[in-house]
């Protein structure tokens, strides 16, 4: 069983992380774009919902523009999206599958009173069914190795 | 006259990794429906299952979007350029959403019953986190499942065949608080299937010994035991803190006392039973759902359906539809997967095979129909027939039983009796009374030729319920002199012929 991977800097891995305890509780997103070397950069984006910042995230098509323009700037390629679950685990909800498109990566941090704990990484199955975890590389967290060890 | 249409990122992969693609059409919904027809891996993350454009689809038309302009009847010409643009959307789940599970898709009709709210719910421990691992990392379960499993209770039927694996895996689940009525005392006979239970068990009560079970199991839950049997005047008491009742009970009376009153109560019943190699289980009494009388209105006449102590049953079969039942009640807790609700599902072991029966909501079901008659808890062994309105006279001893103590005295004498055995041969070659003829109960009405109708015979079987059903044949063809050995050959081991074995 080999999962899809998305590849992220250290430098990547701590913004996130960052960005999330800085809108916190409200949850935060943004893009990943990778360059050449196929290693993704976060692209921090405001959240524009109206349904409640603390719940629910929004990109809103001005902002997805500007992140593919982005992308297209530095030779690179759009591969997905990250937000933050505050007070939530770092499992994509049924509100994320709904809205989720295909072959992005969704990057979830948990952020949990404040500290951003579990990050993991997601992509929407082809038939919409269900999302399948992948895995971050140099990603230390415990919970992508157990899943893959329930298949061994 | 051709337009261009631009793709985004995600959905390049299904054009040919292509940014940009061609399609005609003199309107925005017809150059789209142009364009799924040229690639058709766009259209199952464009549409819903409705055919709509799905909300966080945007579709612009030279900068402006649709939705501003004239939507899907928007008119486009050769020189426009039509964007697909995504809105990205996303969030953590929330108290009011009803279903968080990633696997169940928002259109899919799926009929799960949700028993509390999310909020409130306990937290998990460090420990729980690590005993409950492998159900946490599946978002179908996730945390919050596991919390609401925590939360959540079950009310076992019996310690018995179904009881035992069932309740078992309940606790290794984490169901926080699992409770067990039973009243019966731990038997050799009960090891070869009532795994909760061991040898040493043996003499204990049935509750003592599930209870040292279920804790060894699990040390964090609550479990709770009520030493009774259940009845009208009891069960809606035992049922109200429960959020589902979890039917392994092995007679007709308790099965339909246990689905009135969850009808009445408004309570899931994870149903089963079993019977030789062939297993059932449904959910019943689930709001909208069927109930086991839509099924079977009225009991079958008493003595026409054997028990499993008469019938016999595999032994793993009850591990089979107990952890059915298991799943079941987990599922309705957590609120994930398709219920068994409606659905009746039928086991054959020996065939290795599972039937499903469509069952429908009887609308003139007595109880949980349109208007029912059954609006509280009935006497149900009268209403199986078990026993007579008005109860007989009590007599020490009916003329026509012999205990059997009188039957060794008798035989002893010399008396010239016809000991016939009514029960199976299998069973006669487990144990039998020296001397005895056997007549299998259903060869009786084609054999009893063989006896003579001068003689005085006794029948027997293994308790005395089948012999008494054989006594009453054969008065009914003429024979004059029939006794029934009470308490059949059990209770001729326990005072005669200990040496036999017993089953």
């Amino acid at each position: 069983m080999t999962s899809r991977r998305l590849v992220i800097t250290a430098e990547v891995d701590e913004a996130i992380r960052r960005h999330g305890q800085e809108t916190y509780p409200h949850e935060c997103c943004g893009a990943l774009v990778a360059t050449g070397a196929g290693v993704a950069v976060a692209v921090p984006l405001s959240n524009t919902t109206d349904e409640g910042p603390r719940r629910r995230f929004l990109v809103r098509p001005s902002d997805y523009r500007l992140a593919e323009t982005r992308a297209r700037e530095v030779g690179g390629e759009l591969v997905g999206f990250y937000h933050s679950h505050p007070d939530h685990p770092a499992r994509p909800s049924q509100y994320d599958l709904d809205h989720a498109w295909p072959n992005f990566a969704y990057v979830i941090v948990a952020v949990a009173a404040g500290r951003a704990g579990d990050m993991t990484v997601w992509w929407l199955k082809e038939d919409r069914s269900t999302f399948e975890e992948g895995t971050l590389h140099g990603d230390e967290n415990s919970d992508s190795d157990t899943a893959q060890a329930v298949y061994r | 006259m051709a337009t261009r249409i631009l793709i985004p990122t995600p959905l390049r992969p299904y054009t040919d990794k292509k940014d940009a693609v061609d399609a005609e059409g003199a309107t925005v919904g017809e150059l789209l429906a142009d364009l799924t027809r040229r690639h058709e891996g766009l259209k199952a993350h464009l549409y819903n299952d409705q055919g709509r454009l799905r909300s966080f689809v945007n579709i612009y038309v030279n900068d402006e979007d649709i939705r501003y302009l004239q939507k899907e009847q928007t008119p486009v010409s050769a020189g426009d350029t039509v964007s697909i643009i995504p809105s990205v959307a996303g969030g953590a789940p929330t108290d009011t959403d009803t279903r968080t599970d990633a696997s169940v898709r928002a259109d899919a009709d799926v009929r799960s019953v949700r028993l509390q709210p999310d909020r409130d719910l306990p937290q998990l421990t460090n420990d729980e986190i690590k005993r409950y691992s492998r159900h946490l990392i599946m978002p179908e379960v996730g945390v919050d499942g596991q919390r609401r499993l925590k939360a959540g209770s079950v009310l076992c039927i019996g310690a018995g065949g179904l009881g035992s694996p069932a309740a078992m895996y309940l606790a290794a689940a984490g169901v926080g608080t699992i409770g067990v009525v039973d009243f019966d005392v731990v038997d050799f006979s009960n090891l070869q299937r009532q795994i909760i239970h061991g040898t040493p068990d043996v003499g204990r009560s049935k509750l003592a010994s599930a209870r040292d079970r279920l804790a060894a199991i699990n040390p964090h839950i609550d479990i709770r035991t009520y030493e009774t049997a259940l009845s009208s005047e009891n069960a809606l008491k035992l049922f109200e803190p429960y959020d589902v009742i979890l039917d392994g009970t092995d007679n007709f009376p308790t099965r339909y006392l246990t689905n009135d009153a969850c009808v009445l109560m408004g309570k899931p019943n994870a149903y089963g039973s079993i019977f030789r190699f062939e297993g059932q289980a449904s959910v019943f009494a689930a709001t909208g759902g069927p109930c086991y009388r839509c099924l079977y209105p009225e009991p079958p006449p008493p003595g026409l359906v054997p028990s499993c102590a008469e019938g016999g049953v595999l032994g793993v079969l009850p591990g089979v539809i107990g952890v059915i039942q298991a799943t079941e009640a987990i599922k309705l807790i957590t609120g994930i997967g398709e219920p068994l609700i409606g659905r009746f599902l039928i086991y054959d072991a020996l065939r290795m095979r599972f039937r499903e029966l469509k069952l429908k909501k009887d609308p003139d079901c007595p109880v949980c129909g349109t208007h029912p008659t059954v609006k509280r808890l009935i006497d149900y062994e009268q209403f199986c027939g078990i026993h007579p309105a008005a109860p007989e006279p009590v007599t020490v001893n009916n003329a026509t039983d012999i205990t059997a103590v009188e039957l060794k005295k008798r035989l002893d004498r010399g008396d010239p009796l016809r000991i016939v055995d009514v029960r199976e041969p299998n069973e006669y070659q487990i144990n039998h009374i020296p001397g005895s003829t056997l007549i299998p109960l259903g060869d009786v009405p084609s054999r009893y030729g063989e006896l003579d109708p001068g003689d005085e015979i006794v029948v027997q079987c293994k308790m005395g319920g089948r012999s008494a059903k054989a006594a009453d044949f054969l008065r009914s063809v003429g024979f004059k002199r029939v006794l029934n050995l009470k308490g059949g050959i059990l209770d001729w081991i326990d005072k005669v012929d200990p040496s036999q074995p017993k089953y």
